[in-house]
């Protein structure tokens, strides 16, 4: 049996319909790149009528860097919870009874994330694009904005530092035994990409076409080699037992050493144990 | 030697729905089931009785492929039972778990198409209405299963386990923290699926239920105790005996009952009852009763001594040191 785009499409629909009847989630999905329009739009706005075109392209840089940020971080969280979460409310257990295989269950899973977390940043900064034509001052700020290079990066990052949270996370949902743990190591693991958008800020690196093609490749790699590992990581068998291989399996009880195996006499011919003398 | 016997035979028809060969779970140093063998036939209802950490819900993972056994063979629905065949497996089987584990901010409906979904059912709507149906649940679709009651949502757990028609459904403790009407209510069900033809293997602790619904039981115990019609462990443990009860006790029992023939052994049970051990009981009774007036007794009652299935279960586990440890 191979892989199967109904199956996967199957969890990603259940993952939308679960977002949307959870006010929770949105909430917080929305309230975070809220925080992310303010400082882009406060920067745009700052950009006085007789400001440079070097000034104005540096201050459009950190915007789009800051506009970055929400969808490396959103992900983080619910993508953390996925299989967790799933153990934690007993609906891990009949998914893996079906057909589904453990990509298909991941990559919905993924695509259940990626979607709304690329779909805000994008929201974002179109929201950007259009209070800088309505509201600046300063002519420059929006032909900076709609710059090719600019908008290429958008588009090309948003869902690749997404990616990356959105595998930790799972990976590390895949292993944690309590959603607040996944949840916090989620959230941490999500950072180290972000560092680099730090030290552009920081001037340590100049931003350039170069730089963002070479980083957008490691990104792209990082996410097919998480894929691969939380693949890996996504145990059926531990998943379902809640333990490692020397604990005992939830929902078959306790076990009983082998040395401390007694048979009860056998009723007379009473097994059914084709050939075995 | 202890070998298969007629008796414990699945009744014929068709390959076997399941075949379990010396199969063997260890979970590390520890043993969660060892040396289980049984072959299901299709259409059968099979009860899978044990005491709790028997054994029994980590053989259905086994079964449904959700865990790799350490040693043994299977065949499950004819499938051979390998880590390759485990998405074949589990698309010609249901595994209802315990708690029934639905989505509670979806809606029945919802849950169900999610199924269907991963079953690969490209127009699940007739499907889903007929599952919904067979479970009594049509004007319920639309409700959030967060609302329903427990014995609606194993309700909606069942019609879930109907959607890819299985070859054969496990049912791990359907009826467990139920009140009597949902649990009489679900056991209709499963006698229902009985008619369809699916074979059933039901794990529980209820022995009544299995009692009523089993053609066959196996009782595991780590290992398994014994496998049979539950007719038969009653006969193969129990020896077959009538209950005699007199108005007054009986002067000279002993006399009475040793001069008739086919009376094997008595002892009182009470004042004025005795239990009689006899060949054939139906045959037995109207001997004994005219022994009985002929010895100038006034016969109060003759009766055909009968065990319930928990009578054996608790013969084949009771002197067990390990169950009566959990």
């Amino acid at each position: 049996m191979k892989f199967s785009v109904g199956r996967m499409t199957a969890v990603l629909r259940k993952e939308l319909r679960e977002y949307r009847r959870s006010p929770f989630i949105i909430g917080t999905m929305a309230v975070l790149p809220l925080v992310f329009l303010v400082e882009p739009l406060v920067i745009i706005f700052r950009i006085g009528p007789t400001v440079g075109a070097a000034a104005v392209d540096k201050a459009v840089g950190s915007t789009f860097l800051l506009l970055l940020i929400a969808p490396a971080l959103l992900p983080a969280v619910i993508a953390a919870y996925s299989v967790v979460g799933e153990r934690e409310q007993g609906t891990l257990e009949p998914l893996l009874t079906t057909p589904l295989r453990r990509e298909e269950l991941l990559l919905g899973k993924a695509l259940g994330v990626v979607v709304p977390a690329v779909g805000m940043g994008y929201i974002l900064f179109a929201v950007i694009q259009l209070c800088a034509r309505l509201f600046a001052s300063n002519a420059l700020v929006v032909s900076a904005l709609g710059q090719g290079p600019h908008i290429i990066a958008e588009v090309l990052f948003a869902p690749l530092l997404a990616g990356w949270s959105i595998w930790v996370g799972i990976g590390i949902s895949a292993r944690a035994s309590d959603v607040r743990v996944a949840q916090q190591l989620g959230t941490l693991s999500s950072l180290p990409p972000l560092a680099v958008v730090a030290l552009v800020s920081f001037d340590v690196f100049t931003p350039s076409v170069t730089l963002a093609v070479v980083f957008a490749v490691i990104l792209l790699i990082a996410d097919i080699v998480l894929f691969r590992i939380v693949s890996a990581l996504f145990d059926r068998e531990r998943l379902i037992t809640g333990a490692g291989a020397q604990k005992a399996p939830a929902g078959g009880g306790d076990v009983i050493p082998p040395g401390a195996v007694r048979r009860i006499p056998r009723v007379g011919g009473s097994d059914d144990r084709r050939g075995h003398p | 030697m202890v070998g298969i016997t007629r008796g414990e035979d699945p009744p014929a028809g068709g390959s076997p729905a399941l075949v379990v060969d010396h199969l063997t779970k260890r979970f590390g140093e520890r043993l969660a089931f060892e040396d289980v063998s049984f072959t299901v036939a299709p259409g059968e209802v099979f009860g899978f009785l044990g005491p709790n950490g028997a054994g029994k819900t980590t053989t259905v993972r086994a079964l449904g492929t959700l865990i790799a056994p350490t040693s043994g063979s299977a065949s499950v629905a004819g499938i051979p039972l390998t880590s390759n065949n485990g998405p074949e497996i589990r698309q010609r089987i249901a595994i209802m778990p315990e708690n029934p584990g639905l989505y509670k901010r979806l809606t029945v409906a919802e849950n169900l198409q999610l199924f269907a979904g991963l079953y690969g059912q490209r127009n699940p709507g007739p499907r889903i209405a007929e599952a919904l149906e067979s479970v009594n649940l049509t004007a319920r679709a639309r409700d959030l299963c967060g609302n329903l009651s427990k014995g609606l949502r194993q309700r909606v757990g069942l019609a879930r386990a109907l959607l890819n028609e299985p070859a054969v459904m496990f049912l791990d403790e359907p009826t467990s923290g139920l009140d009597p009407v949902a649990a009489h209510e679900v056991l209709d069900l499963i006698n229902g699926l009985r008619q369809r033809g699916v074979t059933v293997f039901l794990t529980t602790h209820r022995l009544d239920e299995a009692e009523r619904l089993c053609d066959r039981v196996a009782i595991l115990n780590t290992t398994l105790r014994s496998v049979g019609r539950p007719d038969e462990l009653r006969e193969r443990l129990f020896s077959r005996s009538l209950v005699v009860e007199t108005l007054a006790p009986l002067p000279a029992p002993d006399a009475i009952f040793g001069s008739t023939t086919g009376v094997e052994s008595w002892r009182p049970e009470g004042p004025s009852s005795y239990v009689l051990t006899v060949d054939d009981p139906r045959n037995m009774a109207p001997h004994v009763t005219r022994a009985l007036v002929s010895a100038g007794a006034d016969v109060v009652s003759i009766t055909e001594s009968q065990h319930s299935l928990e009578d054996v279960y608790l013969q084949l586990i009771d002197d067990d040191p390990e169950a009566a440890a959990r």
